[in-house]
Protein backbone atom coordinates (compact mmCIF):
# COMPACT_ATOMS: atom_id res chain seq x y z
CA UNK A 1 0.00 0.00 0.00
CA UNK A 2 1.28 3.66 -0.68
CA UNK A 3 1.87 5.76 2.43
CA UNK A 4 -0.77 8.15 2.72
CA UNK A 5 0.77 11.37 2.03
CA UNK A 6 -0.79 13.45 4.45
CA UNK A 7 -1.55 12.72 7.72
CA UNK A 8 -4.78 11.64 8.36
CA UNK A 9 -5.73 13.32 12.00
CA UNK A 10 -5.51 16.75 12.15
CA UNK A 11 -2.50 18.26 13.98
CA UNK A 12 0.18 16.22 12.79
CA UNK A 13 3.33 17.12 11.39
CA UNK A 14 3.79 16.69 7.93
CA UNK A 15 5.16 14.01 6.13
CA UNK A 16 7.91 14.26 2.99
CA UNK A 17 5.01 14.28 0.76
CA UNK A 18 3.31 17.06 2.55
CA UNK A 19 6.22 19.19 2.48
CA UNK A 20 6.54 18.40 -1.38
CA UNK A 21 3.24 20.22 -1.67
CA UNK A 22 3.97 22.66 0.55
CA UNK A 23 6.80 23.78 -1.51
CA UNK A 24 5.67 25.77 -4.04
CA UNK A 25 4.08 28.09 -1.38
CA UNK A 26 7.13 28.45 0.72
CA UNK A 27 9.13 29.18 -2.28
CA UNK A 28 6.59 32.06 -3.99
CA UNK A 29 6.45 34.33 -0.25
CA UNK A 30 10.08 33.80 -0.03
CA UNK A 31 10.53 34.65 -3.39
CA UNK A 32 8.19 37.73 -3.29
CA UNK A 33 7.84 38.29 -0.21
CA UNK A 34 10.55 38.14 2.02
CA UNK A 35 13.26 39.04 -0.18
CA UNK A 36 11.73 41.78 -2.02
CA UNK A 37 10.91 43.30 1.71
CA UNK A 38 14.76 42.50 2.85
CA UNK A 39 15.65 44.28 -0.83
CA UNK A 40 14.14 47.43 0.58
CA UNK A 41 15.03 47.56 3.25
CA UNK A 42 18.57 47.41 2.20
CA UNK A 43 18.22 49.87 -0.88
CA UNK A 44 16.98 52.19 1.90
CA UNK A 45 20.17 52.06 3.33
CA UNK A 46 21.66 53.04 -0.49
CA UNK A 47 22.44 56.30 -2.29
CA UNK A 48 21.80 56.86 -6.08
CA UNK A 49 24.32 57.81 -7.99
CA UNK A 50 23.58 60.85 -10.93
CA UNK A 51 22.25 58.76 -13.30
CA UNK A 52 20.09 57.12 -10.64
CA UNK A 53 21.17 54.04 -10.17
CA UNK A 54 21.11 52.50 -6.75
CA UNK A 55 24.63 52.24 -5.35
CA UNK A 56 24.38 49.59 -2.33
CA UNK A 57 25.68 50.90 1.15
CA UNK A 58 25.07 51.65 4.49
CA UNK A 59 24.30 54.81 4.89
CA UNK A 60 21.46 56.54 7.25
CA UNK A 61 21.04 59.64 5.31
CA UNK A 62 17.51 58.81 3.68
CA UNK A 63 16.43 58.36 6.66
CA UNK A 64 17.69 61.76 8.10
CA UNK A 65 16.00 63.20 5.32
CA UNK A 66 12.60 61.82 6.59
CA UNK A 67 12.92 64.12 9.58
CA UNK A 68 12.71 66.88 7.22
CA UNK A 69 9.92 68.92 7.89
CA UNK A 70 8.63 67.93 4.56
CA UNK A 71 8.02 64.88 4.63
CA UNK A 72 7.23 64.97 8.12
CA UNK A 73 3.84 67.43 7.04
CA UNK A 74 3.55 65.12 4.24
CA UNK A 75 3.27 62.28 6.86
CA UNK A 76 1.23 63.86 9.37
CA UNK A 77 -1.16 64.79 6.64
CA UNK A 78 -1.55 61.43 4.94
CA UNK A 79 -2.16 60.20 8.77
CA UNK A 80 -4.87 62.45 8.95
CA UNK A 81 -6.74 62.04 6.06
CA UNK A 82 -6.46 58.46 6.90
CA UNK A 83 -8.15 58.85 10.27
CA UNK A 84 -10.43 61.41 8.78
CA UNK A 85 -11.26 59.22 6.06
CA UNK A 86 -11.49 56.67 8.63
CA UNK A 87 -13.95 57.90 11.14
CA UNK A 88 -16.06 59.10 8.79
CA UNK A 89 -16.64 55.84 7.53
CA UNK A 90 -17.15 54.51 10.92
CA UNK A 91 -19.87 57.62 11.53
CA UNK A 92 -21.52 56.87 8.04
CA UNK A 93 -21.50 52.58 8.20
CA UNK A 94 -21.90 51.68 11.16
CA UNK A 95 -25.75 52.43 11.57
CA UNK A 96 -25.69 50.92 8.13
CA UNK A 97 -23.83 47.78 9.20
CA UNK A 98 -26.12 47.48 11.99
CA UNK A 99 -29.51 48.35 10.33
CA UNK A 100 -28.48 45.10 7.49
CA UNK A 101 -27.37 43.28 10.34
CA UNK A 102 -30.83 43.24 12.50
CA UNK A 103 -33.30 44.00 9.18
CA UNK A 104 -35.56 40.66 8.17
CA UNK A 105 -33.89 38.09 6.23
CA UNK A 106 -35.22 38.99 2.82
CA UNK A 107 -34.50 42.43 3.25
CA UNK A 108 -30.73 41.96 4.37
CA UNK A 109 -30.16 39.93 1.46
CA UNK A 110 -31.03 42.62 -0.67
CA UNK A 111 -29.21 45.34 1.16
CA UNK A 112 -26.19 43.20 1.68
CA UNK A 113 -25.52 42.59 -2.11
CA UNK A 114 -26.35 46.41 -2.83
CA UNK A 115 -23.24 47.02 -0.48
CA UNK A 116 -21.67 44.23 -2.44
CA UNK A 117 -21.81 45.93 -5.89
CA UNK A 118 -20.17 49.58 -4.72
CA UNK A 119 -17.43 46.74 -2.90
CA UNK A 120 -16.27 45.04 -6.09
CA UNK A 121 -16.90 48.05 -8.26
CA UNK A 122 -13.36 49.49 -9.67
CA UNK A 123 -12.16 52.02 -7.29
CA UNK A 124 -11.11 54.01 -10.30
CA UNK A 125 -14.91 54.04 -11.76
CA UNK A 126 -15.86 55.24 -8.44
CA UNK A 127 -13.46 58.14 -8.52
CA UNK A 128 -13.69 58.75 -11.83
CA UNK A 129 -17.29 59.48 -11.21
CA UNK A 130 -16.82 61.93 -8.50
CA UNK A 131 -14.09 63.89 -10.33
CA UNK A 132 -17.25 64.10 -13.27
CA UNK A 133 -19.17 65.90 -10.27
CA UNK A 134 -16.67 68.02 -8.65
CA UNK A 135 -15.22 69.82 -11.48
CA UNK A 136 -15.73 73.01 -12.41
CA UNK A 137 -18.51 72.23 -15.24
CA UNK A 138 -19.74 69.38 -13.29
CA UNK A 139 -22.95 68.50 -11.75
CA UNK A 140 -22.57 70.11 -8.00
CA UNK A 141 -21.49 73.10 -10.07
CA UNK A 142 -24.31 72.80 -12.38
CA UNK A 143 -26.65 72.38 -9.16
CA UNK A 144 -24.81 75.75 -6.91
CA UNK A 145 -25.21 78.31 -10.04
CA UNK A 146 -28.86 76.96 -10.58
CA UNK A 147 -29.42 77.56 -6.73
CA UNK A 148 -26.82 80.27 -6.25
CA UNK A 149 -25.71 82.10 -9.46
CA UNK A 150 -23.49 84.27 -7.63
CA UNK A 151 -21.61 81.58 -5.58
CA UNK A 152 -20.66 79.76 -8.93
CA UNK A 153 -18.08 78.31 -10.08
CA UNK A 154 -17.12 76.89 -6.92
CA UNK A 155 -13.45 75.03 -6.99
CA UNK A 156 -14.56 71.52 -5.84
CA UNK A 157 -11.96 69.37 -7.20
CA UNK A 158 -8.72 69.26 -6.17
CA UNK A 159 -8.78 70.37 -2.93
CA UNK A 160 -8.74 68.35 0.10
CA UNK A 161 -12.19 67.79 0.73
CA UNK A 162 -12.66 66.17 -2.74
CA UNK A 163 -10.00 63.77 -1.32
CA UNK A 164 -11.46 62.88 1.76
CA UNK A 165 -14.62 62.59 -0.34
CA UNK A 166 -13.72 60.02 -2.73
CA UNK A 167 -11.78 58.16 0.39
CA UNK A 168 -14.81 57.60 1.80
CA UNK A 169 -16.73 56.77 -0.98
CA UNK A 170 -13.98 54.51 -2.17
CA UNK A 171 -13.88 52.73 1.52
CA UNK A 172 -16.98 52.96 3.04
CA UNK A 173 -17.69 49.40 2.08
CA UNK A 174 -14.43 48.36 3.24
CA UNK A 175 -16.03 48.98 6.96
CA UNK A 176 -19.75 48.48 6.48
CA UNK A 177 -19.16 44.33 5.72
CA UNK A 178 -16.98 43.61 8.78
CA UNK A 179 -19.20 45.99 11.25
CA UNK A 180 -22.31 44.01 9.91
CA UNK A 181 -20.57 40.58 10.06
CA UNK A 182 -19.75 41.32 13.92
CA UNK A 183 -23.63 43.13 14.52
CA UNK A 184 -25.16 39.67 12.84
CA UNK A 185 -23.18 37.19 15.46
CA UNK A 186 -24.68 39.69 18.36
CA UNK A 187 -26.58 37.45 21.05
CA UNK A 188 -29.88 39.25 20.88
CA UNK A 189 -30.74 38.07 24.37
CA UNK A 190 -28.06 39.98 25.76
CA UNK A 191 -29.63 43.30 24.44
CA UNK A 192 -32.87 41.73 25.93
CA UNK A 193 -31.43 40.78 29.19
CA UNK A 194 -30.45 44.73 29.57
CA UNK A 195 -33.28 46.04 28.83
CA UNK A 196 -34.91 43.43 31.35
CA UNK A 197 -32.63 45.23 33.65
CA UNK A 198 -34.27 48.56 32.69
CA UNK A 199 -31.45 49.73 29.98
CA UNK A 200 -32.77 51.99 27.66
CA UNK A 201 -31.66 52.35 24.06
CA UNK A 202 -29.18 55.10 24.77
CA UNK A 203 -27.44 52.90 27.33
CA UNK A 204 -27.75 49.48 25.66
CA UNK A 205 -25.23 50.77 22.50
CA UNK A 206 -22.34 52.19 24.49
CA UNK A 207 -22.85 49.20 27.16
CA UNK A 208 -23.78 46.34 25.26
CA UNK A 209 -23.66 46.69 21.86
CA UNK A 210 -21.12 48.77 21.09
CA UNK A 211 -18.20 46.43 22.99
CA UNK A 212 -19.45 43.04 21.37
CA UNK A 213 -19.29 44.70 17.88
CA UNK A 214 -15.42 45.89 18.57
CA UNK A 215 -13.61 42.80 16.71
CA UNK A 216 -15.84 44.10 13.70
CA UNK A 217 -15.13 47.22 14.09
CA UNK A 218 -11.37 46.84 14.38
CA UNK A 219 -11.30 44.99 11.30
CA UNK A 220 -13.04 47.43 9.18
CA UNK A 221 -10.38 50.07 10.79
CA UNK A 222 -7.79 48.35 9.64
CA UNK A 223 -9.24 47.70 5.87
CA UNK A 224 -9.79 51.83 6.01
CA UNK A 225 -7.06 53.24 7.52
CA UNK A 226 -3.87 51.10 5.80
CA UNK A 227 -4.80 51.55 2.23
CA UNK A 228 -6.19 55.14 3.09
CA UNK A 229 -2.59 56.23 4.51
CA UNK A 230 -0.46 54.90 1.33
CA UNK A 231 -3.39 55.67 -1.17
CA UNK A 232 -1.75 57.74 -4.69
CA UNK A 233 -4.74 57.48 -7.50
CA UNK A 234 -7.30 58.99 -5.98
CA UNK A 235 -5.33 61.31 -4.43
CA UNK A 236 -3.69 61.77 -7.88
CA UNK A 237 -7.03 62.24 -9.21
CA UNK A 238 -9.48 64.14 -6.70
CA UNK A 239 -6.35 66.03 -5.24
CA UNK A 240 -4.33 67.19 -8.24
CA UNK A 241 -0.68 67.32 -7.53
CA UNK A 242 -2.10 69.93 -4.64
CA UNK A 243 -2.55 67.68 -1.69
CA UNK A 244 0.38 64.81 -2.09
CA UNK A 245 0.18 62.22 0.45
CA UNK A 246 3.33 59.67 1.05
CA UNK A 247 2.16 57.19 -1.66
CA UNK A 248 2.08 60.39 -3.91
CA UNK A 249 5.61 61.18 -2.48
CA UNK A 250 6.70 57.34 -2.69
CA UNK A 251 5.64 56.63 -6.00
CA UNK A 252 7.28 59.85 -7.40
CA UNK A 253 10.64 58.82 -6.08
CA UNK A 254 10.33 55.76 -7.82
CA UNK A 255 9.29 56.45 -11.32
CA UNK A 256 9.76 60.15 -11.76
CA UNK A 257 12.62 61.32 -9.43
CA UNK A 258 14.28 58.18 -9.79
CA UNK A 259 15.57 58.36 -6.10
CA UNK A 260 15.01 54.27 -5.01
CA UNK A 261 17.18 54.56 -1.48
CA UNK A 262 14.96 57.30 -0.57
CA UNK A 263 11.83 56.23 -1.69
CA UNK A 264 12.41 52.91 -0.16
CA UNK A 265 13.49 54.57 3.26
CA UNK A 266 10.15 56.13 2.80
CA UNK A 267 8.23 52.69 1.75
CA UNK A 268 9.96 51.13 5.26
CA UNK A 269 8.95 53.98 7.34
CA UNK A 270 5.40 53.40 6.28
CA UNK A 271 6.25 49.38 7.02
CA UNK A 272 7.11 50.38 10.27
CA UNK A 273 3.91 52.30 10.50
CA UNK A 274 1.40 49.47 9.37
CA UNK A 275 3.32 47.29 11.20
CA UNK A 276 2.69 49.65 14.86
CA UNK A 277 -0.69 49.94 13.72
CA UNK A 278 -1.08 46.48 13.48
CA UNK A 279 0.15 45.48 16.94
CA UNK A 280 -2.00 48.62 18.31
CA UNK A 281 -5.40 46.89 16.71
CA UNK A 282 -4.29 43.80 18.04
CA UNK A 283 -3.94 44.88 21.54
CA UNK A 284 -6.97 46.81 22.02
CA UNK A 285 -8.77 43.77 20.17
CA UNK A 286 -10.89 42.43 23.19
CA UNK A 287 -10.00 38.38 23.95
CA UNK A 288 -12.05 35.39 25.06
CA UNK A 289 -15.73 35.18 25.50
CA UNK A 290 -16.15 38.32 23.57
CA UNK A 291 -15.06 36.96 20.67
CA UNK A 292 -17.95 35.91 18.07
CA UNK B 1 -32.72 31.79 13.13
CA UNK B 2 -33.51 35.31 12.21
CA UNK B 3 -36.92 34.77 13.08
CA UNK B 4 -36.57 34.78 16.86
CA UNK B 5 -34.25 37.66 17.16
CA UNK B 6 -36.10 39.72 19.62
CA UNK B 7 -36.98 43.26 18.54
CA UNK B 8 -34.13 45.60 19.47
CA UNK B 9 -35.56 48.22 20.88
CA UNK B 10 -39.15 46.87 22.14
CA UNK B 11 -41.06 49.89 24.75
CA UNK B 12 -42.51 52.87 23.53
CA UNK B 13 -42.36 55.27 19.98
CA UNK B 14 -38.78 56.46 21.06
CA UNK B 15 -36.98 53.38 19.79
CA UNK B 16 -39.76 52.62 16.98
CA UNK B 17 -38.59 56.45 15.59
CA UNK B 18 -34.96 54.99 16.13
CA UNK B 19 -35.62 52.32 13.81
CA UNK B 20 -37.04 54.45 11.09
CA UNK B 21 -34.11 56.56 11.33
CA UNK B 22 -31.82 54.02 10.60
CA UNK B 23 -33.96 52.84 7.81
CA UNK B 24 -33.47 55.85 6.70
CA UNK B 25 -30.21 56.59 7.05
CA UNK B 26 -29.19 53.38 5.38
CA UNK B 27 -31.14 54.44 2.25
CA UNK B 28 -29.27 57.72 2.41
CA UNK B 29 -26.20 56.02 2.25
CA UNK B 30 -27.13 53.77 -0.44
CA UNK B 31 -27.83 56.44 -2.71
CA UNK B 32 -24.66 57.92 -1.48
CA UNK B 33 -23.02 55.08 -2.63
CA UNK B 34 -24.80 55.16 -6.22
CA UNK B 35 -25.81 57.91 -7.40
CA UNK B 36 -22.55 58.94 -8.24
CA UNK B 37 -21.73 55.81 -10.60
CA UNK B 38 -25.23 55.99 -12.04
CA UNK B 39 -24.97 59.57 -12.76
CA UNK B 40 -22.01 58.19 -14.84
CA UNK B 41 -23.73 55.31 -16.58
CA UNK B 42 -26.21 58.08 -17.78
CA UNK B 43 -23.99 60.20 -19.10
CA UNK B 44 -22.00 57.86 -20.86
CA UNK B 45 -25.27 58.31 -23.15
CA UNK B 46 -24.79 61.90 -23.51
CA UNK B 47 -24.69 62.70 -26.88
CA UNK B 48 -22.58 65.80 -25.60
CA UNK B 49 -18.99 65.50 -25.45
CA UNK B 50 -18.24 66.91 -21.09
CA UNK B 51 -21.33 69.65 -20.63
CA UNK B 52 -23.74 68.71 -17.75
CA UNK B 53 -26.80 69.79 -20.45
CA UNK B 54 -28.46 66.44 -22.11
CA UNK B 55 -28.22 66.54 -26.11
CA UNK B 56 -29.84 63.65 -26.48
CA UNK B 57 -29.61 60.02 -26.28
CA UNK B 58 -26.68 58.45 -28.39
CA UNK B 59 -24.60 55.23 -28.41
CA UNK B 60 -21.17 57.38 -30.22
CA UNK B 61 -19.12 56.67 -26.93
CA UNK B 62 -19.26 53.07 -27.45
CA UNK B 63 -18.85 53.31 -30.94
CA UNK B 64 -15.99 55.39 -29.98
CA UNK B 65 -14.68 52.86 -27.38
CA UNK B 66 -14.47 50.35 -30.63
CA UNK B 67 -12.08 52.33 -32.44
CA UNK B 68 -10.01 52.70 -29.65
CA UNK B 69 -7.34 50.39 -30.64
CA UNK B 70 -5.51 50.57 -27.26
CA UNK B 71 -7.48 50.57 -24.73
CA UNK B 72 -8.32 47.19 -26.66
CA UNK B 73 -5.43 45.77 -25.98
CA UNK B 74 -5.02 46.75 -22.24
CA UNK B 75 -8.37 45.52 -22.07
CA UNK B 76 -7.23 41.71 -23.25
CA UNK B 77 -3.80 42.18 -21.63
CA UNK B 78 -6.09 42.69 -18.58
CA UNK B 79 -7.81 39.27 -19.44
CA UNK B 80 -5.22 37.46 -19.83
CA UNK B 81 -3.29 38.65 -16.72
CA UNK B 82 -6.64 37.92 -14.47
CA UNK B 83 -6.97 34.28 -16.27
CA UNK B 84 -3.54 33.11 -15.13
CA UNK B 85 -3.50 34.77 -11.93
CA UNK B 86 -6.59 33.05 -11.02
CA UNK B 87 -4.97 29.99 -11.91
CA UNK B 88 -2.49 30.34 -9.87
CA UNK B 89 -4.03 31.69 -7.16
CA UNK B 90 -6.51 28.65 -6.75
CA UNK B 91 -3.60 26.16 -7.25
CA UNK B 92 -1.71 28.37 -4.70
CA UNK B 93 -4.30 28.85 -2.17
CA UNK B 94 -6.05 25.47 -2.26
CA UNK B 95 -2.60 23.36 -1.39
CA UNK B 96 -1.56 25.86 1.27
CA UNK B 97 -5.25 25.78 2.70
CA UNK B 98 -4.71 21.88 2.57
CA UNK B 99 -1.33 21.84 3.90
CA UNK B 100 -2.21 24.25 6.73
CA UNK B 101 -5.64 22.98 7.40
CA UNK B 102 -4.01 19.32 8.29
CA UNK B 103 -0.47 20.37 9.89
CA UNK B 104 1.35 21.79 12.91
CA UNK B 105 4.29 22.40 12.33
CA UNK B 106 7.65 24.45 13.59
CA UNK B 107 7.04 27.62 12.19
CA UNK B 108 3.50 27.32 11.19
CA UNK B 109 2.63 31.06 12.71
CA UNK B 110 4.95 32.64 11.29
CA UNK B 111 3.51 31.18 7.90
CA UNK B 112 0.50 32.44 8.42
CA UNK B 113 1.39 35.80 9.30
CA UNK B 114 3.70 35.65 6.02
CA UNK B 115 0.28 34.30 4.02
CA UNK B 116 -1.94 37.65 5.32
CA UNK B 117 0.75 39.92 4.80
CA UNK B 118 0.04 40.88 1.14
CA UNK B 119 -3.43 40.94 1.65
CA UNK B 120 -3.34 43.31 4.55
CA UNK B 121 -0.26 45.77 3.65
CA UNK B 122 -0.76 48.81 1.66
CA UNK B 123 -0.35 47.49 -2.07
CA UNK B 124 2.01 50.29 -2.86
CA UNK B 125 5.34 48.28 -0.41
CA UNK B 126 4.57 45.47 -2.39
CA UNK B 127 4.46 47.22 -5.60
CA UNK B 128 7.92 48.96 -5.03
CA UNK B 129 9.87 45.99 -3.03
CA UNK B 130 8.56 43.73 -6.12
CA UNK B 131 10.61 46.42 -8.69
CA UNK B 132 13.13 46.52 -6.48
CA UNK B 133 13.40 42.63 -6.48
CA UNK B 134 13.00 42.60 -10.24
CA UNK B 135 15.33 45.65 -11.26
CA UNK B 136 18.06 43.80 -9.17
CA UNK B 137 17.49 40.43 -10.54
CA UNK B 138 17.51 41.91 -14.28
CA UNK B 139 14.06 40.42 -15.16
CA UNK B 140 12.18 42.90 -17.69
CA UNK B 141 8.95 43.79 -16.40
CA UNK B 142 6.26 42.49 -18.90
CA UNK B 143 3.29 40.16 -18.24
CA UNK B 144 4.83 38.01 -15.83
CA UNK B 145 6.12 40.23 -13.51
CA UNK B 146 2.46 41.81 -13.03
CA UNK B 147 0.93 38.05 -12.80
CA UNK B 148 3.46 37.58 -9.77
CA UNK B 149 2.67 40.96 -8.47
CA UNK B 150 -1.18 39.63 -8.94
CA UNK B 151 -0.68 35.73 -7.59
CA UNK B 152 0.86 36.86 -4.59
CA UNK B 153 -2.34 39.13 -3.28
CA UNK B 154 -4.43 36.94 -4.50
CA UNK B 155 -3.53 33.75 -3.31
CA UNK B 156 -4.41 34.67 0.48
CA UNK B 157 -8.03 35.43 -0.53
CA UNK B 158 -8.29 32.03 -1.94
CA UNK B 159 -6.58 30.15 0.96
CA UNK B 160 -8.69 32.04 3.41
CA UNK B 161 -11.80 30.62 1.64
CA UNK B 162 -11.03 27.13 0.87
CA UNK B 163 -9.42 26.58 4.50
CA UNK B 164 -12.94 28.21 5.73
CA UNK B 165 -14.57 25.06 3.84
CA UNK B 166 -12.25 23.00 5.11
CA UNK B 167 -12.77 23.63 8.79
CA UNK B 168 -16.53 23.16 8.20
CA UNK B 169 -15.81 19.55 6.20
CA UNK B 170 -16.97 16.31 8.13
CA UNK B 171 -13.01 14.64 8.52
CA UNK B 172 -15.62 11.40 8.74
CA UNK B 173 -16.18 11.99 5.24
CA UNK B 174 -12.56 11.36 3.79
CA UNK B 175 -12.28 8.52 6.52
CA UNK B 176 -14.98 6.67 5.33
CA UNK B 177 -14.16 7.13 1.61
CA UNK B 178 -10.70 5.22 3.31
CA UNK B 179 -12.23 2.77 4.82
CA UNK B 180 -14.22 1.67 1.63
CA UNK B 181 -10.79 1.42 -0.30
CA UNK B 182 -10.21 5.19 -2.17
CA UNK B 183 -6.72 5.87 -2.41
CA UNK B 184 -5.81 9.26 -0.75
CA UNK B 185 -5.67 10.65 -4.08
CA UNK B 186 -8.84 9.31 -5.09
CA UNK B 187 -10.48 10.22 -1.51
CA UNK B 188 -9.06 14.01 -1.91
CA UNK B 189 -10.37 14.17 -5.55
CA UNK B 190 -13.50 12.39 -5.24
CA UNK B 191 -14.68 13.48 -1.51
CA UNK B 192 -13.02 16.88 -0.17
CA UNK B 193 -12.40 18.32 -4.09
CA UNK B 194 -16.44 18.70 -4.47
CA UNK B 195 -17.18 19.53 -1.67
CA UNK B 196 -14.47 22.33 -2.04
CA UNK B 197 -15.89 23.28 -5.29
CA UNK B 198 -18.24 26.32 -4.22
CA UNK B 199 -15.02 27.90 -1.84
CA UNK B 200 -12.81 27.03 -5.37
CA UNK B 201 -15.62 29.07 -7.16
CA UNK B 202 -15.95 31.88 -4.64
CA UNK B 203 -12.09 32.49 -4.20
CA UNK B 204 -11.56 32.19 -7.73
CA UNK B 205 -13.82 35.10 -8.67
CA UNK B 206 -12.28 36.90 -5.92
CA UNK B 207 -8.88 36.48 -7.00
CA UNK B 208 -10.15 37.20 -10.91
CA UNK B 209 -11.91 40.39 -9.95
CA UNK B 210 -8.99 41.85 -7.81
CA UNK B 211 -6.83 41.22 -10.58
CA UNK B 212 -9.11 43.08 -13.22
CA UNK B 213 -9.82 46.18 -10.59
CA UNK B 214 -5.98 46.44 -9.50
CA UNK B 215 -3.92 49.48 -10.34
CA UNK B 216 -1.40 49.64 -7.97
CA UNK B 217 0.58 46.87 -7.83
CA UNK B 218 0.42 46.86 -11.57
CA UNK B 219 1.55 50.59 -11.46
CA UNK B 220 4.97 49.29 -10.34
CA UNK B 221 5.38 46.20 -12.18
CA UNK B 222 4.10 46.62 -15.61
CA UNK B 223 5.96 47.64 -18.82
CA UNK B 224 4.15 49.25 -21.58
CA UNK B 225 3.02 46.56 -23.54
CA UNK B 226 2.04 44.56 -20.72
CA UNK B 227 -0.23 48.18 -19.46
CA UNK B 228 -3.53 46.81 -17.63
CA UNK B 229 -6.96 48.18 -18.57
CA UNK B 230 -6.88 49.89 -14.70
CA UNK B 231 -3.66 51.60 -15.61
CA UNK B 232 -4.68 52.77 -19.22
CA UNK B 233 -7.79 54.32 -17.78
CA UNK B 234 -5.61 56.39 -15.01
CA UNK B 235 -3.87 57.51 -17.24
CA UNK B 236 -6.62 59.35 -19.13
CA UNK B 237 -8.56 59.99 -15.98
CA UNK B 238 -5.20 61.92 -14.90
CA UNK B 239 -5.14 64.23 -17.99
CA UNK B 240 -9.09 64.75 -17.28
CA UNK B 241 -12.59 63.94 -18.33
CA UNK B 242 -13.09 62.10 -21.31
CA UNK B 243 -16.34 60.78 -22.45
CA UNK B 244 -15.51 57.37 -23.80
CA UNK B 245 -14.44 57.26 -20.43
CA UNK B 246 -17.42 57.27 -19.39
CA UNK B 247 -18.82 54.77 -21.61
CA UNK B 248 -15.89 52.36 -20.24
CA UNK B 249 -16.81 52.78 -16.90
CA UNK B 250 -20.22 51.82 -17.28
CA UNK B 251 -19.13 48.10 -18.94
CA UNK B 252 -16.56 48.16 -16.15
CA UNK B 253 -19.77 48.25 -13.65
CA UNK B 254 -21.64 45.87 -16.11
CA UNK B 255 -18.23 43.04 -15.31
CA UNK B 256 -18.63 43.81 -11.66
CA UNK B 257 -22.69 43.57 -11.76
CA UNK B 258 -22.16 40.09 -13.68
CA UNK B 259 -19.45 38.94 -10.78
CA UNK B 260 -21.61 39.70 -8.18
CA UNK B 261 -24.57 37.96 -9.47
CA UNK B 262 -22.84 35.06 -9.94
CA UNK B 263 -21.32 35.01 -6.24
CA UNK B 264 -24.60 35.31 -5.17
CA UNK B 265 -25.79 32.84 -7.09
CA UNK B 266 -22.51 30.27 -5.80
CA UNK B 267 -24.19 31.59 -2.12
CA UNK B 268 -27.68 30.21 -2.88
CA UNK B 269 -26.50 26.87 -4.87
CA UNK B 270 -26.63 24.06 -2.61
CA UNK B 271 -23.65 22.86 -1.49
Amino acid sequence: MTPFPVAREPGARPGAFAWLLLAPLLVWLALFVVVPALLLLGCSFGERDEFGQVLWGFSLENYARLLDPVYLRIFLRSLGFAALTTVLCLLIGYPVAYHLARAAPRVRELLLLLVLVPFWTSFLVRTYAWMAILREEGLLNALVAWLQPAWAPLGLLYTPAAVVTGLVYSYLPFLILPVYASVEKLDGALIEAAHDLGAGPWRVFPAVILPLTLPGIAAGVTLVFVPAVAMFAVTDLLGGARVPLIGNVIQNQFLQARDWPFGAALGVALLGLFLVSQMLLRALRPRGALRG
Amino acid sequence: MAASRPPLFSPAAGPRLLAAGLRGWTALVLLFLYLPVLVLVVYSFNAARLGVGWEGFSGRWYAELLRQTPLQRAALNSLVIATATTLLSVVLGTLGAWLLHRHRFPGRDLLESLINLPMVMPEILLGISLLVLFALAGVELGFTTVIIGHVTFSFPFVLVAVRARLQGLDPALEEAARDLGATPWGAFRLVILPALRPALLAGGLMAFLLSWDELIVTYFTASAAAATLPLKVFGLAKVGLNPVLNALSALFLLVTLAGVAFSAYLRRAPR
